[in-house]
């Protein structure tokens, strides 16, 4: 069996320049920010972003890494607005391609599925249509026959496109090192997708164990992740900080918070970058550390 | 007995949106429609399903306070069980709206051209897919010209103008229901679908919301009726569910 373990570096520098890159969890909830950390001090730039939005998305896009978001919203979930991503979108700075919540997951599992589009009534009469000009809506070919409703009769729904990803990267609890993985957190989201619609599909996770022994590690119910989705493993220990990540750890409020205002002005979140985004992962978890002991 | 406030009547405008919609789940956004949803399971609609605001479904009628960890759970509903409920149509949403107009459209992304904002908000969310799938109302806290508006920037929530020009697929299970604001009650029994007053709060005037609406809205009869207060057990209801007043806080005075 292969050894998918990886180091951070390793797995980061499968993501190059002009990738669509997916990123996994929702909002401030189990986001692969080591990854995204990683990104930061990397050369790489034009990605397109394909994410239920969190901080990840402010964090890339004031580094100048992305020219393209595709998401139905950017959110810190306790905190409404992520002043990096309003800051940029105001300044005209990255396109961003809105599409419903629904019409998202619809996208993933059809790239997951490998067919070209599934239908839906989301985003009929809504901007997501305005917004992607691309998406378009086909007529019911079900107008008559034994499965025929009648009520849909010369309906139009939109036809989502699979949302394919060059690569997809997502945060677990526990891994094993063939690259099977728990998820222990209350909700798996859509990760399980983002690693079906992508070509290089990529795990990071609180710890990286034997494999075969995962069953030991919980309910195995929870072990949706399987090796037939995933390519590279890697141990990032507090890996989704200040995201939440249960039962490892609840959202870090206090340093969320510390982001958020710090992100509203440009000189003080270029302090902030100094003090925990200049170095390493294990700088950044260190100055986390050194910032909670002083609070 | 403690005076009425503005916060108690709009609770229970929220409140009464949810009456007789049997077992569907109440999707309330903001401490008011939160508070109102509990109320609505806590007395007349005891078949509502709430969620714990993470991935189960929260059983009984938790107190705002109440901290996620210490709620019980009735059944596990993950995002992907939550769509099936959206796409099934048993959930009744009460969504905030940054703008609506006329028809019900409604606006949570932004404000200003799409490609520079003037003010970028959350974004569509699942807006779009709620309001064509299943029941769906709107909560404002805050009546003005700017957020009751002619025209919105970003169609989230679809109005009844736009899935009428898009067809039985977008009509079929469309079904905008009411907007609570912090002066009144609004459904679109206008014409064409259009907003018209249901009720007013008391102390409201008509002038006083007409002033801050940006489009014209329809007045069916003379006298318009005045949006119903608590009753004693609900005022109790009100003090249990939401003992630190967050109610108040949302919608002051």
């Amino acid at each position: 069996m292969a050894n998918k373990q990886r180091n951070l570096d390793e797995l980061a520098a499968e993501i190059e320049t002009g990738m669509t890159l997916g990123i996994g969890g929702w909002g401030s909830r189990r986001k692969p920010m080591a990854l995204v950390r990683a990104l930061l001090r990397s050369d790489v730039r034009d990605l397109t972003i394909v994410s239920y939005g969190g901080p990840d998305v402010g964090l890339l896009v004031e580094a100048g890494k992305v020219c393209r978001v595709i998401t139905p919203f950017v959110t810190l979930d306790s905190i409404a607005l992520d002043p990096l991503w309003r800051a940029a979108r105001q300044a005209g700075e990255v396109e961003l391609r809105e599409i419903d919540e629904g019409l998202f997951y619809l996208g993933l599992q059809a790239a997951a599925w490998r067919v070209p589009f599934l239908p839906a009534r989301g985003g009929l009469g809504s901007a997501v249509l305005d917004a992607n000009p691309e998406i378009v809506t086909i007529e019911n070919p079900y107008d008559a026959g034994p499965y025929a409703d009648p009520a849909d009769a010369g309906a139009r729904l939109v036809a989502m496109p699979a949302l394919r990803l060059d690569v997809a990267c997502i945060h677990v609890n526990v891994a094993d090192r063939a690259g099977n993985a728990m998820i222990l957190a209350p909700d798996p989201f859509f990760d399980d997708l983002f690693l079906g619609a992508a070509r290089r599909r990529l795990v990071t996770a609180e710890r990286v164990i034997e494999a075969g022994t995962l069953s030991e590690q919980g309910p195995i119910e929870r072990a949706t992740i399987h090796r037939l989705l995933t390519d590279v493993v890697a141990e990032t220990p507090g890996g989704a900080h200040f995201t939440a990540n249960q039962p490892d750890y609840p959202r870090d409020e206090a340093f969320q918070r510390s982001y958020v205002t710090a992100a509203k002005d440009p000189e003080a979140f270029s302090a902030f970058k100094d003090r925990f985004l200049s170095g390493d992962e294990g700088d950044y978890q260190r100055a986390v550390d050194e910032w909670r002991a002083e609070a | 007995m403690s005076s009425l406030s503005r916060a108690d009547i709009c609770t229970i405008a929220c409140a009464e949106a949810w009456r007789g919609d049997g077992e569907v789940m109440a999707s309330p956004f903001g401490s008011i429609p939160a508070l109102g949803a509990r109320l609505a399971k806590a007395s007349f609609a005891p078949d509502l399903v709430l969620t714990d605001g993470e991935a189960a479904l929260a059983a009984g009628v938790p107190a705002l306070t109440v901290r996620p960890d210490d709620l019980v759970r009735e059944a596990y509903v993950p995002y992907k069980a939550i769509f099936a409920v959206v796409w099934s149509g048993r959930r009744h949403i009460m969504m905030m709206a940054s703008q609506v107009d006329r028809f019900g459209n409604q606006n949570i992304s932004a404000v200003g051209p799409v490609d520079r904002p003037t003010a970028q908000l959350v974004g569509v969310r699942g807006a779009p897919g709620n309001s064509l799938n299943h029941p769906t109302s709107y909560w404002v806290p805050d009546h003005s010209t700017r957020s009751f508006v002619a025209s919105v920037d970003v169609v989230c929530g679809v109005g009844n103008d736009r899935a009428r020009a898009a067809g039985v697929g977008a009509t079929r299970f469309h079904d905008l229901r009411q907007v609570v604001s912090n002066l009144g009650v609004f459904d679109f029994s206008g014409p064409e679908g259009s907003m018209a007053i249901r009720s007013l709060h008391p102390g409201v005037e008509l002038d006083e919301v007409v002033a801050k609406t940006g489009f014209e809205l329809f007045i069916a009869d003379a006298e318009i009726p005045s949006s119903r207060p608590p009753t004693k057990e609900e005022l109790a209801l009100l003090e249990q569910l939401d003992p630190k007043g967050f109610r108040s806080k949302e919608v002051p005075g």
